[in-house]
């Protein structure tokens, strides 16, 4: 119960994690902590099950699709790192890193990056498009048992055709990001941390 | 061997007549020496010295200023339509209200990723975090080696925990318990006159106080005014089994639960004997009906003494109130209130079930430094006109959440070992679901 938590992350661990993400050290610590106790058998690693017992996400619509972004393809549990990366999108963008070199590249919880994250939800089989069907699967898991299949239909339908540029019944992307470009997305895709 | 024995026997003999004299008399008659009180003072200006020397060496004083507020992340509080609302206001048309957008998503995703951050309800299973050490190696979180003062403190404390308090604890505990069986079978041989009642109350309190010496708890009573009446049922909040004595030590309560084998049967049956509790066998607590029906009759027998429920149902640890079962608040008679708020400063109450046997719980309570709590008795509430036993339960859980500065959330207990409820997801969609097709959905 947090007493062995922080002694198990290393001083580099945390350094290395903190280039990556850009936490800064404390909110990595408490994070950590979080992490641990999330993690019910205690062998530093996160199932969806781990996630699944936490009863605000279990009725959250979209739980399972949020859940997946934490796993990369294919595997069941995710370590710490990877939880941190995954967070990482949803760090607020702050005014000084705009004009910081840094040297990965782009920063996880940039505007770029947090639409990709949305994307990727509906994109499941990463194709880089969100094709009817994909959308469908989205609109169905939000709305439930409340709207018939033919209105859902009609729905996906009017979105894609609003969003579509090129004319291949999918929306790609740029399609996408052209879309949500007056959305405030800094701010809706971040968490305010206290501390 | 022989010379072994010839020493430790005169030191026991001198152990346990200080023993019964200075503790367990007094604390059967509910006199107090004053020996708790000093204990505690000089506990609480270690504790003080403690706190400004961490403060004093850890140059980051705002981190410790922060944690006060123990929250990692800050939360909205708007509903699902007022952030939807928003998200759409950026719409590149002005399309009919009430219609679906890609942006729509964001909404649950941002919901989603701050309950992995921090949630209501997880964090109500495990025990409280403390904003400075209190010098116990279990509370120790994230608090370094500060000076060797200090590690001399905890040295000493560990010392005077395990090898004095502990077996002090211990032997007192015993002797209560004992006491408790021996009294009451002896009490129940006695006819039922009038004297019989008077003196099953006399055994219980005195072997509830000598429980409560056991575990030096020291429990502040507000508002005796209100304490319970017979014929009445009262309710509070749960953290652990210690909340039985706590409320042991100030009145006498029928008690109401499933029969255990082993020790806790042998208490059970023998509290049986002098005066009327309520014990369900595993498979009558099944069936509802036949368990309100057992208490109903006991709450209108006005002779006998108040029933003592915890609706939560299980251990939650002394930071919130969770959902009240309804089941109590059916029974009809009047509900008298109680808010039970543990210092965690002293001692950590709560009971982690999941963590921790019934054994080493008990084992950890008696090697904290004490146990301090207030106890707020309630004005009786009764089920108004109108109002269904799920609204009364969550009014009165309300008042208690207050007095007792304890966070009131609707959320079940039982989310502790059990999976919520499809039920709530399928509340989340329909309000959605209201957003995409505006007011006209299918019903």
């Amino acid at each position: 119960m947090g007493s062995r938590a922080s002694s198990l992350l290393r001083e580099e661990d945390i350094e290395e994690i903190k280039r990556e993400t850009g936490f800064s050290h404390s909110q990595i610590t408490r994070l950590y902590s979080r992490f641990h106790s999330l993690d019910k058998g205690e062998n530093g690693a996160l199932s969806r099950e781990d996630f699944q017992r936490i009863p605000e996400l279990a009725i959250n619509p979209l739980g399972d699709r949020i859940i997946n972004a934490f796993f990369p393809e294919g595997e069941d549990q995710v370590n710490f790192r990877g939880f941190m990366r995954t967070l990482a999108h949803f760090r607020p963008v702050e005014d000084n890193e705009k004009n910081k070199n840094l040297t990965s590249g782009e920063p996880l919880n940039s505007r770029a990056n947090k639409l990709l994250f949305a994307f990727r939800l509906y994109d499941l089989d990463r194709d880089d498009k969100i094709s009817r069907d994909e959308l469908l699967q989205v609109l169905r898991m939000m709305v439930g048992v409340n709207i018939s299949d033919e209105q859902l239909g009609s729905i996906a339908d009017r979105t894609i055709q609003e969003a579509d540029t090129n004319g291949d019944m999918c929306i790609s992307f740029s399609e996408f990001t052209k879309v949500l470009e007056k959305v405030d997305v800094e701010q809706k895709m971040s968490i305010r941390f206290l501390h | 061997m022989e010379g072994f024995w010839a020493v430790i026997f005169p030191v026991l003999r001198v152990w346990f007549t200080s023993l019964v004299v200075l503790i367990m008399l007094p604390a059967m008659f509910g006199i107090s020496l004053g020996i708790t009180e000093t204990y505690m003072k000089i506990l609480i200006k270690s504790l003080e010295w403690a706190t400004h020397r961490i403060q004093r060496a850890s140059r980051a004083e705002e981190i410790l200023k922060h944690s006060a507020s123990n929250g990692l992340i800050q939360r909205d509080d708007s509903s699902l339509e007022q952030e939807i609302e928003e998200l759409r206001r950026s719409r590149p048309k002005s399309a009919e209200r009430g219609d679906f957008t890609l942006s729509d998503v964001l909404y649950f995703t941002r919901k989603g990723i701050e309950s992995i951050v921090e949630d209501d309800v997880t964090q109500r299973f495990t025990s409280e975090e403390l904003v400075s050490w209190n010098l116990l190696t279990r509370t120790n979180n994230n608090f370094q080696y500060i000076s060797l003062r200090l590690t001399v403190l905890w040295g000493v404390g560990v010392v005077v925990r395990y090898c004095i308090l502990l077996p002090l604890r211990i032997t007192l505990t015993a002797i209560g318990l004992s006491w408790l069986v021996i009294g009451t079978t002896m009490v129940g041989f006695l006819p039922n006159f009038r004297v019989k009642g008077w003196l099953s109350d006399l055994v219980h309190l005195m072997c509830y106080r000598i429980c409560a010496r056991g575990l030096s708890a020291t429990i502040h009573y507000h508002n005796k005014q209100n304490r319970p009446k017979r014929g009445g049922i009262c309710v509070a909040n749960h953290t652990s089994p210690i909340d039985v004595v706590i409320l042991a030590n100030d009145g006498c309560y029928a008690m109401v639960g499933q029969v255990h084998g082993g020790l806790m049967g042998v208490l059970q049956r023998a509290m049986e004997r002098s005066c009327p509790h309520i014990w369900f066998e595993r498979a009558e607590m099944r069936d509802r009906h036949l368990v309100t029906q057992r208490l109903r009759d006991h709450a209108n027998d006005k002779t006998k003494l108040p029933i003592l429920i915890f609706p939560e149902g299980t251990c939650i640890n002394n930071t919130s109130v969770m959902m009240f079962k309804k089941g109590s608040f059916e029974i009809g008679g009047t509900i008298y209130p109680v808010a039970i708020k543990y210092d965690p400063q002293f001692g950590d109450a709560f009971w982690n079930s999941s963590k921790y046997s019934m054994v080493s719980y008990l084992l950890r309570m008696m090697t904290s430094w004490a146990i301090v709590c207030n106890v707020w008795y309630l004005p009786p509430m009764a089920q108004k006109e109108g109002e269904d036993a799920v609204q009364f339960a969550n009014r009165v859980k309300s008042t208690i959440a207050q007095q007792g500065g304890l966070v009131d959330l609707a959320w079940d207990g039982g989310l502790k070992r059990a999976k919520v409820k499809d039920s709530l997801k399928e509340q989340q969609q329909k309000k959605y679901s209201h957003m995409v097709v505006g007011d006209d959905s299918s019903d």
